[in-house]
């Protein structure tokens, strides 16, 4: 088993879940030893959980933590290799061959090849993180595909060879869970099911981005929130919305709304469907008052 | 030489739960067996929590799962005996609130249809009886002809095509290399189309009791014809037996799928099975975009506003919804039960779902519509 030797200063998943503090970011023990692990074996780390717990922040925040750059490849159904690796660019290469003339010109240069997000990646694996968004969006050929990559981080391009990584580039997945990942693609991963938060712990991370948010604030809306995910609805508020909702209570509040008031009013940042709206209007004003209690 | 090849004695315990593991149903393969034993050499001499956890992230157990996960690692590692049997429903089943409820119900609303079903029923009857021998028939008909014949959508990919709306530049330059940068051509590009997502919601409840066997042998072949099937069986409780009915072998995949369907005949609260089955996330996606096909009679006990709720909520997210109950007989069918004439304006069809023949001539004419 490879082991990474060069993690600057981070060897314990303490030392990581520290240092994700610095960047703004709460980890619990269970992320915390995931992504350690995954850094320090050289393993891709998958991460999945419901919209909105964290998962793309994460990647961020080690990205953050390493000084790296941050490399975001977006899934979307159909998305294929000229999207995800390399491209080239063929009007120029067809602009090349006319202005050429007679004169022998090689059109599968550097100049011509277009830097897809998995190659810029594998071509600066000790400066970047490579993050793959939502990979339950892709369709199966394209996990069939990352398989290879994530195996062996290279990819031939037929014109001019194979472009290996020098070093285990660090690679971190995230899934919405819409579908089943194959099992073949978890394999190779570390892997971490990331929870909501504790009340305690979202309260904290409420404050940690939201600078203005005072603790009691913080506090109530986790409360609030807490219990809307106990509701059905179709889309129960993740962090962000937590985050969001403190937000815009507290400028409300700022403008001279009143306490209770100025959270009602902002209910639009944390619940984004009309039904969630309206299945729950009736027992806001109870639900908000117990919360702020 | 086999003495180099034993294990150190304090690696044996974490290779022998791997062992537990795989013998519960949990995929491990052996590569993550050396990434346990990596992490745990890595991490150095801690907490049992810090073995639990790296067993999580390396072994990966399906989040589902983690409550087994968990009972395993404490029976191996902490010598737990207290294994609870009963608890061990951690599976893909979502249990409805106040179970008990829908039994007392049943009886009830069982009188209050009764006058209106009870000539549908008779009538149902003798058009039922041709189609039974032909079940066998229509299950092969929907193998053979679904895949060519089941909705499509635009995909995001692109083929090739004589004519189509986008250049290929790719081909283009290809050909024009050949002719001194000359182009002579251009080459075309077309949207690939792909095979849409369905959804199957079958009613297993004690109304349905006559259709269910047949509606499961009919799911199953239609998982095996076409990719991107989901099913899912509703009673008092919301189960997910898309897994088992992948295995090939009918007879062992309808066991296995029973085996972890536990409301079979009982009482049915359709509007809350269809709540439950849009509250998980995970769940609701299904149906997105898909051309989705209920088979159920709409003989709900429970709240009729939930059920109408829900069958709205669900016909925004579909492609298509379609609604078949073995109660309508003709075209000419018109729905007697309050639950029925609550849905009708939100489903796209609503007919016959009484015989396989039926059920399978729908489902391949999905494709030939545009959705309302």
């Amino acid at each position: 088993m490879a082991v990474r030797g060069n993690i600057v200063g981070i060897d314990s998943p303490e030392a990581l879940e520290r240092a994700l503090r610095t960047a703004y970011y709460l980890a619990d023990d269970g992320l915390a030893t995931a992504a350690y692990l995954g850094l320090a074996l050289g393993k891709p780390l998958l991460l999945e959980g419901a919209p909105g717990v964290g998962k793309t922040e994460a990647a961020k925040a080690i990205a953050a933590v390493l000084g790296r750059r941050l490399i975001r490849l977006q899934c979307y159904e159909g998305i294929d290799a000229s999207a995800a690796l390399y491209e080239w660019n063929y009007p120029r290469q067809m602009l090349a061959i006319r202005q050429a003339g007679e004169e022998s010109i090689d059109i599968y240069g550097e100049t011509f090849l277009i830097e897809r997000p998995m190659l810029a990646a594998l071509r600066a694996p000790d400066s970047t993180v490579l993050l793959i968004d939502e990979i339950d969006r892709a369709d199966q050929e394209f996990e069939a595909f990352l398989l290879e990559f994530l195996s062996d981080f290279q990819i031939s391009i037929p014109e001019r060879g194979t472009v290996r990584a020098a070093e285990r580039p660090v690679v971190v997945l995230t899934s919405n869970r819409t579908r089943d990942l194959h099992e073949a693609l978890r394999r190779r991963c570390v892997y971490h099911w990331i929870e909501y938060p504790t009340a305690d712990r979202e309260a904290r991370i409420v404050m940690m981005r939201a600078s203005s948010v005072a603790e009691s604030t913080a506090r109530a809306v986790v409360a609030a929130v807490g219990k809307l995910r106990r509701e059905p609805l179709s889309k129960a508020p993740g962090i962000a919305e937590a985050v969001d909702w403190a937000e815009a209570a507290t400028l409300l509040h700022e403008r001279g709304a009143r306490w209770p008031d100025a959270f009602k009013r902002s209910i639009g940042v944390a619940l984004k469907d009309e039904e969630d709206l309206t299945f729950i209007s009736g027992r806001l004003d109870a639900l908000i008052a117990e919360a702020a209690a | 030489m086999s003495d180099e090849l034993q294990l150190p004695q304090a690696a044996r315990a974490f290779v022998s739960f791997v062992a537990l593991l795989r013998i519960n149903g949990f995929a491990v393969a052996p590569e993550q067996t050396t990434a346990f034993l990596a992490a745990i050499e890595l991490l150095g001499p801690r907490s049992m929590e810090a073995i639990r956890l790296a067993g999580l992230a390396t072994l990966a157990p399906p989040p589902e799962r983690r409550a087994t996960y968990d009972r395993l690692f404490d029976l191996h590692f902490l010598g737990s005996e207290a294994i609870d049997h009963a608890g061990a429903e951690d599976e893909e089943v979502v249990r409805l609130q106040e179970e008990g409820r829908g039994e007392d119900e049943t009886l009830l609303a069982d009188e209050a249809n009764e006058s209106g079903l009870a000539a549908a029923r008779a009538e149902a009857l003798v058009e039922r009886r041709f189609a039974a021998s032909a079940t066998g028939d229509a299950l092969r008909k929907l193998s053979r002809e679904a895949p060519a014949r089941l909705p499509r959508r635009r995909g995001h990919r692109r083929m090739r095509s004589r004519r189509g709306p986008l250049a290929d530049l790719r081909r283009t330059l290809r050909e024009s290399v050949r002719n001194d940068g000359e182009v002579l051509r251009l080459g075309r590009l077309k949207r690939r189309e792909r095979p849409r997502k369905v959804l199957l919601l079958i009613d297993v409840s004690g109304s349905m009791k006559g259709r269910t066997d047949d509606n499961m042998k009919l799911s199953h072949a239609l998982v095996h014809a076409i990719p991107h099937v989901e099913v899912f069986t509703f009673g008092t409780r919301l189960t997910r037996v898309t897994r088992p009915l992948r295995l090939k072998r009918r007879e062992q995949a309808l066991s296995a799928a029973a085996h972890l369907v536990s409301d079979w005949d009982g009482g049915t609260r359709i509007g809350d099975a269809l709540q439950a089955f849009l509250a998980v996330p995970r769940f609701g996606g299904y149906a997105r975009g898909a051309a989705v096909v209920i088979l159920s009679d709409g003989l709900e006990r429970g709240d009729p506003s939930a059920l109408r709720d829900a069958v709205a909520k669900l016909s925004r997210r579909a492609w298509r919804l379609s609604w078949m109950t073995p109660l309508a007989t003709g075209p000419g069918f018109q729905p007697q039960t309050e639950a029925l004439i609550a849905i009708r304006r939100f489903v796209d069809d609503l007919v016959d779902g009484g015989s396989t023949a039926a059920i399978v001539s729908h489902v391949l004419s999905l494709g030939q519509r545009k959705a309302a």
